[in-house]
């Protein structure tokens, strides 16, 4: 008995020591470790060195293209059916084609978007998609430079990373389907998804704090301003809602809580960093160009793009970040491709205003015949909360 | 010398005939005493028999009601599938009902009804088996201080569960029945009420819980160090004062100046357990019911310290700078 039961303790040890070191995903040291508040308040970013090392070669900003010849003709001119670069010279024009392949469809190349017996086709939904996405990234560049993207700004490259759909996109999770009668209380939660780090908390928060611009704007807010109770305060399922969505920026950032928080006081501004501003717009940015950039793709995007309820892949904060808290380890990817950088206007002011040319519209229509949508200048807009950027300027 | 340092009982104790300690006026006993190797290492080497009783009987029959609705709610979330049910048990739970139904006593099963009839089961299960052991100590002759123990484990678990949900109007201030999914809930309720930390009564539960490993730690090891002179039979040592006692009180009172009795240093470790439950449940009461920001309440009490603040002025957004979070 005794000896059988010591053997049997031992080999049990033995495969859970085994188990313990292979399956755990150890960070194991040494460690990089950087200060980023006052001594003692615990505000370290921790990573190991050789994770610090390999996140960096993962995000790094390719070789921009050759600049384009100056001079020549624009390409409004030289080419049929361009909606948003017309003012750039035709050289440049090609040049960032050239890139936006390299980006985005290196391996499709020109077909992915392009009818090559006529480039100025229409008829493939990539292509109008792709339009979208340029003005997208225009928008980005001018209206949220101030407030998140900064100088390093975005190309097409910081989010598709050489493939036609980035690999960080998002879709609402409508969790399990109850298929039996006996219907669980699930309440949106306690399944292990990595969309809030195999937690336990409610794995859908990106749909209702991200997927929705018209939010409040203190939706994420939970704590109390006071010391004492005024009211009714939020329940902790607002508060476990919350969590799910920091822990999303938390592992899109590859950063802890204490980047942008003392957490000692999780809530109080004073207390935070200047990182915290910049993410509570990025939060915002993110609910602009999902509202008024990728929901009203809908009836362009093809059914086997959309996700399981029929809802538009949509981005957050892993799209860009990819993991680093400064996306392409904060390269200024814009600086080389400045017709990126907002709406190209025409050198010369012409005074003609060239209107700006719609999204495809939200009716339902037929997504792979060539439509005459994007041709027709904005009638049906979906974007009333911010024409601005899209509007050229005079 | 290394007798006395195994972690494992090294002697096991086996009578011919089974134990069956001091006559009592009721004493019904269930089922066929035995030896175990097993049980002997860490424990008495007999097993059984053992006292069940209506009320014993009683609080399983509730136990088990409550953990099947539990587990049966688990694998239904997972639709029945039994690989799911094993791979994601850490992370199933049965959640309390919806903010929405505040203290409706009977919401939709599916929408809390199930997490307040397991409530009920399980919540009559434990005061069942309070019971139980208050009334075997007093028929054994013996003082109450395990059931009053456990009584203070059991105010804990109902503020949790019971009075601060009734007190904040809503079973969805409850704790959900679940691995992962209570020890997520218990973050976010810190951080839902700015930092538990800043609450003086968790801050005693906190002195009370790491004080009792403390307090259990050098008692056990001063019993285990001078058992070679007797010290195991301690109590007896109470009134009867040997070469252990004097050693081991001298020990301390070498080591740090001053020493415990035979008999305080286990009224220190009863009080040191009962508190740590007792003041934690203090603590939860407050919070949310009294006060909504325990790191606002620290700041205006000169509790929490401040820093300097190395970044320059953070101002939130939403409002005008100088403002409140």
């Amino acid at each position: 008995m005794k000896p059988v039961l010591g053997v049997a303790g031992a080999v049990a040890a033995l495969f859970l020591t085994i188990a313990m070191f292979g399956t755990a995903g150890w960070t194991r040291p040494p460690l990089a470790v950087s200060q980023n508040g006052f001594r003692g308040t615990g505000m370290d970013q921790v990573e190991s060195r050789a994770d610090a090392i390999a996140v960096k070669a993962e995000n790094v900003a390719p070789a921009p293209a050759d600049p384009a010849e100056p001079g020549g003709e624009l390409a409004g001119k030289t080419y049929e059916n361009v909606k948003v670069l017309q003012n750039l010279t035709t050289n440049e024009f090609n040049r960032l084609m050239v890139s936006m392949t390299e980006w985005v469809s290196p391996e499709q190349g020109c077909t992915y978007c392009h009818n090559t017996e006529n480039m100025a086709d229409d008829s493939l939904y990539q292509k109008r998609v792709a339009r979208r996405m340029l003005q997208m990234t225009q928008h980005i560049n001018s209206t949220w430079k101030e407030s998140h993207v900064h100088d390093v700004g975005v190309t097409c490259y910081t989010c598709h990373r050489g493939q036609p759909v980035p690999a960080n996109v998002w879709f609402t999770d409508p969790g399990p389907n109850a298929t039996s009668g006996f219907i669980p209380r699930n309440n949106g939660q306690n399944l292990a998804k990595p969309s809030v780090g195999l937690s336990s908390l409610p794995y859908d928060t990106l749909t209702e704090f991200l997927g929705q611009k018209e939010i409040d704007n203190n939706v994420i807010r939970v704590n109390a301003t006071t010391a004492l109770p005024t009211g009714k305060g939020k329940p902790i399922q607002a508060a476990e809602k919350t969590y799910g969505l920091m822990i999303h920026m938390s592992q899109g950032l590859g950063v802890n809580c204490t980047f942008c928080h003392n957490t000692r006081a999780i809530s109080n501004w004073s207390e935070s960093t200047p990182q915290r501003v910049a993410a509570w717009h990025g939060i915002r940015m993110v609910r602009d160009l999902n509202g008024n950039y990728l929901e009203p793709l809908l009836s362009t995007f093809p059914r086997n793009r959309l996700g399981a309820l029929g809802d538009v892949p949509k981005v957050n904060c892993t799209t860009c970040h990819n993991g680093v808290s400064k996306p392409l380890n904060g390269a200024h990817v814009v600086e080389t491709y400045p017709e990126l950088a907002g709406p190209v206007v025409a050198e010369a002011p012409t005074g003609a205003a060239v209107p700006a040319p719609a999204p495809a519209s939200p009716m339902p229509a037929s997504p792979v015949p060539a439509s005459p949508m994007p041709a027709s200048p904005a009638p049906a807009s979906p974007v009333p909360a911010n024409p601005a950027p899209d509007a050229p300027k005079p | 010398m290394a007798y006395y340092q195994n972690i494992f009982t090294q002697v096991q104790v086996r009578p011919v005939e089974p134990e069956m300690g001091v006559p009592v006026a009721v004493d019904e006993r269930w089922g066929t005493p035995f030896h175990s190797y097993l049980m002997g290492l860490i424990g008495n080497a007999q097993v059984g028999p053992i006292y069940i009783g209506y009320l014993g009987a009683l609080s399983f029959a509730c136990g088990l009601i409550a953990f099947e609705i539990i587990g049966l709610n688990m694998w239904a979330s997972v639709n029945w599938d039994p690989v799911q049910f094993v791979r994601q048990l850490p992370w199933l739970a049965l959640e309390p009902p919806r903010p929405q139904y505040g203290l409706k006593i009977l919401p939709p099963l599916n929408e809390g009804g199930w997490w307040l009839i397991a409530g009920f089961f399980l919540t009559a299960s434990i005061l069942l088996w309070w019971v139980r052991l208050y009334r075997r100590a007093r028929a054994l002759g013996l003082g109450t201080h395990v059931p009053w123990a456990f009584a203070s484990a059991i105010w804990l678990y109902l503020v949790l569960g019971f009075i601060r949900p009734i007190m904040m109007g809503s079973w969805s201030e409850a704790v959900p029945f679940g691995i992962f999914p209570h020890l997520d809930w218990t973050a976010a309720f810190s951080l839902r009420y700015g930092n538990l930390f800043y609450n003086p009564f968790h801050m005693l539960s906190i002195v009370f819980l790491y004080g009792s490993t403390l307090l259990f730690a050098m008692h056990g090891a001063t019993i285990l160090a001078t058992s070679r002179y007797g010290s195991e039979r301690e109590i007896d040592q109470i009134v009867n004062r040997g070469t252990a006692t004097e050693r081991a009180a001298l020990f301390w009172r070498w080591t740090m100046g001053f020493n415990a009795t035979m008999e305080s240093v286990h009224r220190w470790a009863w009080w040191f357990a009962v508190l740590t439950t007792l003041t934690g449940g203090i603590g939860i009461l407050l919070t949310g019911t009294v006060v909504d920001n325990w790191y606002l309440w620290a700041v205006k009490h000169g509790v929490a310290p401040s820093y300097p603040h190395i970044y320059g002025p953070i101002v939130d957004p939403l409002s005008a700078p100088g403002g409140t979070p």
